[in-house]
């Protein structure tokens, strides 16, 4: 209860820093996507993406500064959209 | 049996009254931001899921048709991709901003912040609309002859970007209006310094819609 009045004001310029690193990275994905890697691409895109995810996650959407719960509830599930995943992959590769 | 306080002259008791009802009000009102953002949240995860389901075809059939894709999204217009991830980006900026002026009172900055996020949503839409009907001038539309001509793949492919990216426009509709209703409760005051938290709950909504692009754009516009 005591945490309840303690709301963080996290200033503007933080803001504009998470947004202006969210553009570079969207720069940099595009960039990116024109150089010939191979299969490396998808990778490289994704880590991009999860990149630009946590940022939005952490600082717009306050898990950052919001009580441990919400950042519980987020791994719960995450780990079961992964398993999820994997467990197709995995079908989808030894098939 | 007349009522005494209504036949008192409005006096300095009129004012103490008002200040001692609002003080009343409070704890019957049992505001629970925690909660509320807590049951948003809950909400946000079955979004999650619904998307994933998605994506999780998506990961199936690009696995088993890797050329048909790279050859289809070729043909989508990454120039008007590019502007859309920056047009959603932005719009985020905006919402938290507007979040983050009326937790300091300033009520116009937030009203204009506000605004800026459903007028990006807006020109998001627009520019969807464009991208979608410069494809259907192509042939390019479901179930079109065109289209079902193309390989199996290419076919999957449009089956995935129409559904998918239809999918997440209905939630840029549907984000839209709860925008322009945030936008009356704030010019009405029910959202203020004190109590913000369907502003909040909006803006989760705003950045899930936000989170989903960021997956959507290189995954259909950026195959080469």
């Amino acid at each position: 209860m005591e945490k309840e009045h303690k709301e963080h004001l996290i200033p503007y310029g933080t803001y504009f820093l998470v947004w202006l690193s969210l553009i570079s990275l969207t720069v940099l994905t595009v960039t990116v996507a024109g150089i010939e890697l191979g299969r490396i691409a998808l990778f490289v895109a994704l880590a991009i993406a999860f990149v630009k995810s946590t940022l939005v996650v952490s600082y717009f959407m306050h898990i950052k500064f919001d009580d441990l719960i919400f950042r519980f509830f987020l791994l719960v599930a995450l780990v079961t959209l992964a398993s999820i995943f994997i467990l197709t992959a995995t079908d989808i590769f030894f098939r | 049996m007349e009522n005494p306080e209504i036949s008192t002259p409005i006096s300095i008791s009129e004012s103490e009254k008002t200040e001692q009802a609002r003080h009343l009000s409070i704890p019957h009102q049992h505001k629970d931001a925690i909660g509320a953002k807590i049951g948003m949240w809950l909400f946000l995860f079955t979004e999650l899921l619904l998307f994933g389901g998605l994506f999780l075809l998506y990961m199936a059939y690009r696995l088993q048709y890797t050329k048909d894709f790279v050859v289809a999204a070729s043909e989508l217009n990454l120039v008007l991709g590019t502007t859309n991830t920056i047009i959603l980006l932005t719009s985020s900026l905006t919402m938290a901003l507007s979040i983050a002026a009326i937790q300091r009172g300033k009520k116009k900055l937030s009203v204009a912040m506000l605004l800026a996020t459903i007028g990006f949503a807006l020109a998001f839409l627009v520019i969807k609309y464009f991208e979608w009907t410069a494809k259907f001038h192509h042939g390019i539309a479901p179930n079109s002859p065109e289209l079902l001509s193309k390989p199996n793949g290419e076919i999957i492919f449009y089956g995935m970007y129409f559904s998918m990216t239809g999918l997440h426009a209905l939630h840029v509709i549907i984000g839209m209006i709860i925008l322009l209703f945030m936008l009356v409760f704030l010019l009405r005051g029910s959202i203020s310094k004190t109590d913000y938290i369907k502003l909040e709950n909006s803006g989760l909504y705003w950045h899930l819609v936000d989170l989903i692009w960021i997956f959507l754009f290189p995954l259909f516009y950026l195959l080469h």
